[in-house]
């Protein structure tokens, strides 16, 4: 069974809270960047950018990071993850870097996404953003701005699907227990 | 999808698997440009690169490919091997894996060599020039090279101009590039030209500036001194006022034409130095494409889970 948790309109709600709640604690935009995880996080971040255009009238820095060659499952065996472009074209150094990502788990593509900032030089601060927060997490690691914090089980899959990327906005929490065979 | 264990030629490639190698390559490209050139894919597997041929740039981009992936890699020269005690090929091969290798690439002067190393080990194998039979990595960097230049492949257009018989170089583009869709033409003095070559698929000339008014890529083949080269050719003056690419040569071509050498290069001889530095030719960048090529080709050599959960 799929459940829609967030809608379009609570997604762009959420957008904008975040968008507030990022300008708010560095009170302001300047010497701030964001940089979105590929490819849900990359959208997400994209819009937090014109929207703190549309606020602050400032264009903040955008980068796109794909985490895959950070991860640490990478082994023989199964088929090879596809990677993306990285595209971090502005220096970091001394930047408070927000980074951005759709859905926060366990953790592990958020301490890839740092490891590989860091290999991009030294940020005054990284924060952390996320559309959905859903628990368990397997290393210590925190959010800074959360859209929606939803409960799920393990075994649940959340989808986030983004206009850009999927044709509509949409979160769906997808129990695989429930669903049906068609 | 790739799903190959070894890259022994590019023969066997579909247009698939080297897109697949191509767009991999083309997201590599970056790593080589960052502050810290290095992700930590590959940390804890070891790469050896087993040369038994002199090379610069082809040993030298296999092992930054590595690094840059954090491999260790070890590089081993035929010189410097147990096989001036008289071990042969195999038996080397046996001995380097019982040292649990991840990758091994091999140059070797028999065609062949790299195959036959492939069916006594485990570890994947990476053919970086077998005699006059493959060099699939070089080919895979052309295309990577010409298709960053022209956008796509299909249909294009390249002239492949020199001693063909003995090149590794020109049998694996010959596969890639047909595979890919494009027209190939090879050119060069009858004596370097094989028999039945046009079975693969090219149409064969031995007029140089008569056909490439039409040709978008045009790549120059290094006259192999080391090897046969010097039998087949009354004198190499000759061989240069027939098929050297000079600027009066370049007059009838295509002002947007691509010029690609594998290197080394003999300045005067294949290519006339002024053209080497022109913006047509992209002789560097393919340099710098390998590496991301290689890269590329170890990383899905190597596997990874396809687990992209959140």
């Amino acid at each position: 069974m799929n459940s829609a948790v967030l809608s379009e309109q609570d997604i762009s709600r959420a957008v904008t809270r975040i968008t507030h709640e990022i300008l708010e604690k560095n009170k302001g935009a300047t010497n701030l960047v964001l940089v979105g995880i590929r490819t849900r996080g990359a959208t997400l971040a994209k819009r937090i950018v014109k929207k703190i255009n549309d606020i602050e009238g400032l264009e903040v820095d955008l980068g796109v990071l794909d985490v895959t060659l950070y991860r640490d499952d990478l082994s023989a065996g199964k088929q090879n993850p596809v990677i993306e472009k990285t595209s971090i074209p502005f220096a970091l150094e001394g930047k408070h870097v927000v980074l951005i990502d759709d859905v926060l788990f366990t953790g592990r593509s958020i301490r890839a996404a740092i490891d590989a900032l860091i290999d991009f030089g030294r940020p005054a601060s990284i924060q952390l953003g996320v559309l959905i927060d859903r628990g368990h997490r397997e290393l210590p690691i925190r959010p800074d701005y959360v859209g929606k914090n939803i409960p799920t089980s393990k075994a649940n899959h959340v989808q986030v699907q983004m206009r850009e990327d999927d044709g509509k906005d949409e979160v769906c929490i997808i129990d695989p227990l429930t669903v049906d065979n068609p | 999808m790739f799903i190959h264990k070894n890259l022994l030629g590019t023969k066997s490639l579909s247009n698939d698997a080297i897109t697949t190698i191509l767009d991999t390559a083309d997201s590599f490209k970056e790593i080589s440009t960052r502050p810290i050139k290095k992700v930590p894919a590959l940390r804890g597997k070891t790469i050896i690169n087993l040369f038994f041929e002199p090379s610069t740039r082809t040993r030298t981009s296999f092992e930054i490919a590595g690094k840059r992936l954090s491999a260790d890699v070890i590089n081993i020269s035929g010189p410097s091997s147990s096989s001036v005690k008289g071990e042969n090929l195999i038996d080397t091969a046996l001995n380097l894996e019982a040292m649990h290798p991840d990758i091994m690439v091999v140059r070797h002067a028999l065609s062949g060599a790299s195959e036959m190393i492939s069916q006594h080990v485990k570890c994947p194998i990476i053919n970086a020039g077998d005699g006059f039979h493959e060099h699939p990595t070089q080919a895979l960097l052309d295309l990577h090279t010409i298709r960053e230049a022209k956008g796509s492949l299909e249909g294009l257009n390249i002239t492949i101009v020199g001693d063909i018989a003995h090149s590794r170089v020109v049998r694996s583009n010959i596969y890639a590039m047909k595979t890919m869709g494009m027209n190939v033409k090879l050119i060069g003095p009858p004596t370097m030209i094989p028999q039945g070559i046009d079975k693969m698929g090219v149409s064969v000339g031995y007029d140089f500036e008569g056909v490439i008014h039409d040709t978008d890529v045009i790549m120059m083949l290094r006259l192999q001194k080391e090897r046969q080269s010097r039998y087949l050719l009354s004198s190499i003056r000759e061989y240069s006022n027939l098929y050297c690419l000079t600027s009066k040569v370049l007059e009838k071509a295509k002002d947007d034409v691509l010029i690609f050498h594998p290197g080394p290069v003999n300045r005067g001889i294949e290519i006339s130095p002024d053209i080497m530095r022109s913006k047509r030719s992209l002789i560097l960048t393919q340099v710098t494409n390998g590496v991301a090529v290689r890269m590329a080709l170890m990383y899905l050599l190597l596997g990874g889970k396809n687990d992209t959960s959140n």
